[in-house]
């Protein structure tokens, strides 16, 4: 496994290694008020090439109203051994959730 | 601890499996079992992640190959519509290639290596686009025959156990159903036309056909990945299932529009309700995918090309961006 | 007034602007029933064939282009270029009023009655000269399509308004595309500067005007693009500039496509593109 964990993505610039660009992520937008969601990556090297790169790829059906592309570099994640102590406290706290408070009927707005 | 750099260094962040880690490997399988997603950051057996690399680094190579059979005849399509319908699946093809390329770099391989490994003959593609398209027929034929196969490959693919891969295949999914569709549509229109064409649409017929049915590789017990593939759940059905599950659609579909299929010993079981078919020849498909099928040497050589005619302009765009940041950071 | 198409019909809209005695005196093959109607199919034609041949070049990249994303860039572009075709030949054909399909236009006639100019039937040449090409038809395509928005032919100005978004996204990538190459590497700059030198001659044509174009400006269904070539030059001497790219000085310009006269080509590159259709006269597909 150590082979492909040396060989990673794009080395900067011409020199020898070969590049394919570097890679991008694209989220796109379905419609007015839904939320961004994760399309996929691209392959692109300025911002302005990826925007186009990300709109051929992923928004040529015309279903996308607004596109995101990130420097995949740039995204931060969390990591899955975090995941208990980082989520699984707010799971159990029932306070947080509408459905915990008894309200009295017919009362509007809430 | 959180990771910067997620698909780059995301191997380096990931333990190896050792013989040591029974738990984890228990603990995975589990997962597996309960139906879970795996994705890129959880923790996977070496060989898992190896198989993945290898099935999906395949189906993306087989995407961008299958581009130039088809490609042939786009400047040649007889009339506006069907150009466009062509040339919209082509890019479609080339689409699907990248969406896997991206799924299989999260498992921390660079696109640069993956398409190496197809340029220096290292890495398999689909055995079908070994074959040439010798007429017009045959881009009807292969929507119908080669993306239907493709359907129910990847219907079952859409549900596997490593996240991306399924992601990327729920996707291709919803774009290949238009592919089978126009493709049928085309052989109809030819074999309900004129004479020269019906004769066209019957022998593309007869040459594509058992090479599609070899699409879905070798019987399950020839076939050394399969139970691992199954058991991890990346695979959900033997290659004899889907092929099998294939011909059943196909066959129905043929007789609808008046063509035969090239084998005699087509026969419909009223018990298994299945399609009887003959025996397919497998040292043609061993030939065909060690590199002596009639066109293995042509695709490679035109991928080659491109390949390295476009390096000076892949180079310029680096050189460019490079340039643009060294100017935005003065 | 017959519908004669030996050329020997007044309706003929000889080319009388400029002593090229090469280009004078072509005759359009097809006389319908008005002049107003045979100047507007010219019109129509031209428009029409410009964006199947240059769609039709771009198809020859697909499958070989030198990277992933740009193959799945110039199959849009090419998509869309042909979708404009085929709907300004279907207007073609009505105004024509001789049942005449948008494939029948395509693949039934000869080179000398393609009225595209000569810049987009070239050879694709290397990447560089393809964006070049593609800058070139870009930044003039948006500046007429905007005109056209305006047609007093409601049709017309359908086609042009949807085909105006796809022309400011085309202009939009062979922009950048022209500035990664002609500031890229020395060796995309060099190519890029050559495709230039080799291009630059046949954009005057794409600002000639003769008497169809002066015809159908005047009827307000078409324009003439004679007017436009002051903001074309804007934006290609800008783009040009950020490209560190020099424009050559006028000289040899090369004309004649808008009245069937093409380079030796176009034959070639319809001999492939009609080959099958022609083989099955008469069939469905």
């Amino acid at each position: 496994m150590t082979d492909e964990s040396a060989l990673s993505t794009a080395a900067p610039g011409g020199g020898s290694i070969e590049t394919q660009w570097d890679l991008w992520e694209v989220f796109t937008q379905e419609g007015a008020g839904a939320p961004h969601e994760h399309a996929g990556s691209v392959h692109a090297t300025t911002a302005e090439h990826a925007m186009q790169n990300a709109r051929d790829v992923y928004a040529r059906r015309g279903k996308v109203v607004s596109l995101w592309v990130v420097p995949t570099a740039s995204i931060v994640a969390s990591a899955p051994s975090e995941a208990g102590p980082l989520f699984d406290p707010g799971n159990d706290k029932a306070y947080r959730h509408p459905q915990f408070y008894k309200t009295p009927r017919g009362v509007r707005g809430l | 601890m959180t990771d910067q750099n997620p698909a780059a260094s995301r191997p380096a962040a990931s333990p190896v499996a050792s013989p040591a880690d029974v738990a984890k490997v228990a603990e995975f399988e589990a997962r597996i079992e309960r139906g879970e997603s795996i994705e890129p950051k959880d923790w996977m057996p070496d060989r898992y992640r190896k198989q993945l690399v290898r099935m999906m680094s395949q189906h993306a190579h087989s995407e961008i190959v299958g581009m130039l059979p088809e490609g042939n005849w786009i400047t040649r399509a007889p009339s506006l519509r069907r150009k466009m319908v062509l040339l919209a699946k082509v890019q479609d093809e080339a689409g699907h290639g990248l969406y896997i390329y991206c799924g299989t770099e999260t498992l921390g391989v660079g696109r640069e290596e993956l398409v190496d490994q197809l340029l220096t003959g290292k890495a398999k593609y689909s055995s079908i686009f070994n074959y040439p398209t010798l007429t017009w027929a045959d881009i009807g034929v292969i929507g119908w025959f080669v993306d239907g196969a493709a359907i129910v490959n990847q219907t079952m693919l859409a549900k596997a156990s490593f996240g991306p891969y399924a992601r990327a295949m729920v996707r291709i999914c919803k774009e290949e159903n238009f592919h089978k569709k126009q493709g049928y549509e085309s052989v109809a229109t030819l074999a309900s036309g004129t004479p020269e064409q019906r004769a066209m649409v019957q022998d593309a017929v007869n040459r594509w056909w058992w090479p599609s049915l070899m699409m879905f590789g070798p019987s399950d017990k020839d076939s050394p990945n399969s139970a691992e593939l199954i058991r991890w759940r990346v695979k959900r059905d033997t290659n004899d299932t889907l092929r099998q599950r294939f011909v059943d659609l196909t066959v129905p579909q043929a007789r609808a529009v008046n063509l035969t299929l090239p084998d005699p010993d087509l026969r419909y079981n009223d018990e298994t309700e299945h399609w009887e078919f003959g025996d397919i020849d497998w040292k043609e498909f061993q030939e065909v995918i060690s590199g002596n099928g009639p066109c293995n040497r042509e695709r490679l050589a035109a991928r080659r090309k491109a390949h390295d005619d476009g390096a000076w302009v892949r180079e310029a765009a680096e050189a460019y961006a490079a340039k643009r940041q060294a100017a935005d950071a003065a | 007034m017959s519908g004669d198409d030996s050329g020997n019909g007044e309706a003929g809209t000889g080319n009388r602007t400029v002593s090229d005695g090469w280009v004078a005196g072509a005759r359009s093959r097809t006389a319908t029933s008005g002049i107003a109607e045979n100047v507007l199919f010219e019109y129509l034609l031209r428009l029409a064939d410009d964006r199947l041949v240059l769609g039709h070049r771009l198809s020859e990249w697909c499958g070989h282009a030198p990277i992933l994303e740009e193959d799945i860039a110039v199959a849009n572009i090419a998509l869309d270029l042909i979708g404009q075709a085929s709907a300004l030949l279907k207007l073609a054909g009505d105004v024509e009023g001789k049942g005449r399909s948008d494939d029948a236009l395509a693949y039934f006639r000869d080179a000398i009655e393609f009225r595209n100019a000569q810049l987009v039937e070239l050879p694709n040449g290397d990447f560089a000269t393809t964006i070049v090409r593609q800058f070139l038809f870009d930044a003039w395509d948006v500046l007429v399509l905007e005109r056209l928005t305006a047609s007093s032919n409601a049709t017309l100005a359908g086609i042009a308004a949807k085909a105006l978004k796809e022309a400011k996204y085309h202009l939009r990538h062979s922009a950048e595309w022209v500035r990664m190459l002609g500031d890229g590497t020395t060796e995309s700059h060099q190519r890029a500067q050559r495709a230039l030198d080799d291009l630059w001659p046949y954009t005057t044509e794409l600002f000639l005007t003769d008497d169809v174009d002066r015809a159908v400006a005047a009827n307000g269904a078409g324009t003439d693009a004679e007017g436009l070539r002051p903001a074309w030059r804007q934006t290609v001497d800008r783009v040009f500039g950020e490209a560190t790219l020099t424009i050559p000085k006028d000289g040899f310009t090369p004309r004649g496509g808008r009245t069937g006269r093409h380079t030796e080509h176009l034959g070639r590159m319809l001999a492939d593109m009609q080959s099958l259709a022609r083989a099955h006269p008469g069939a469905s597909w």
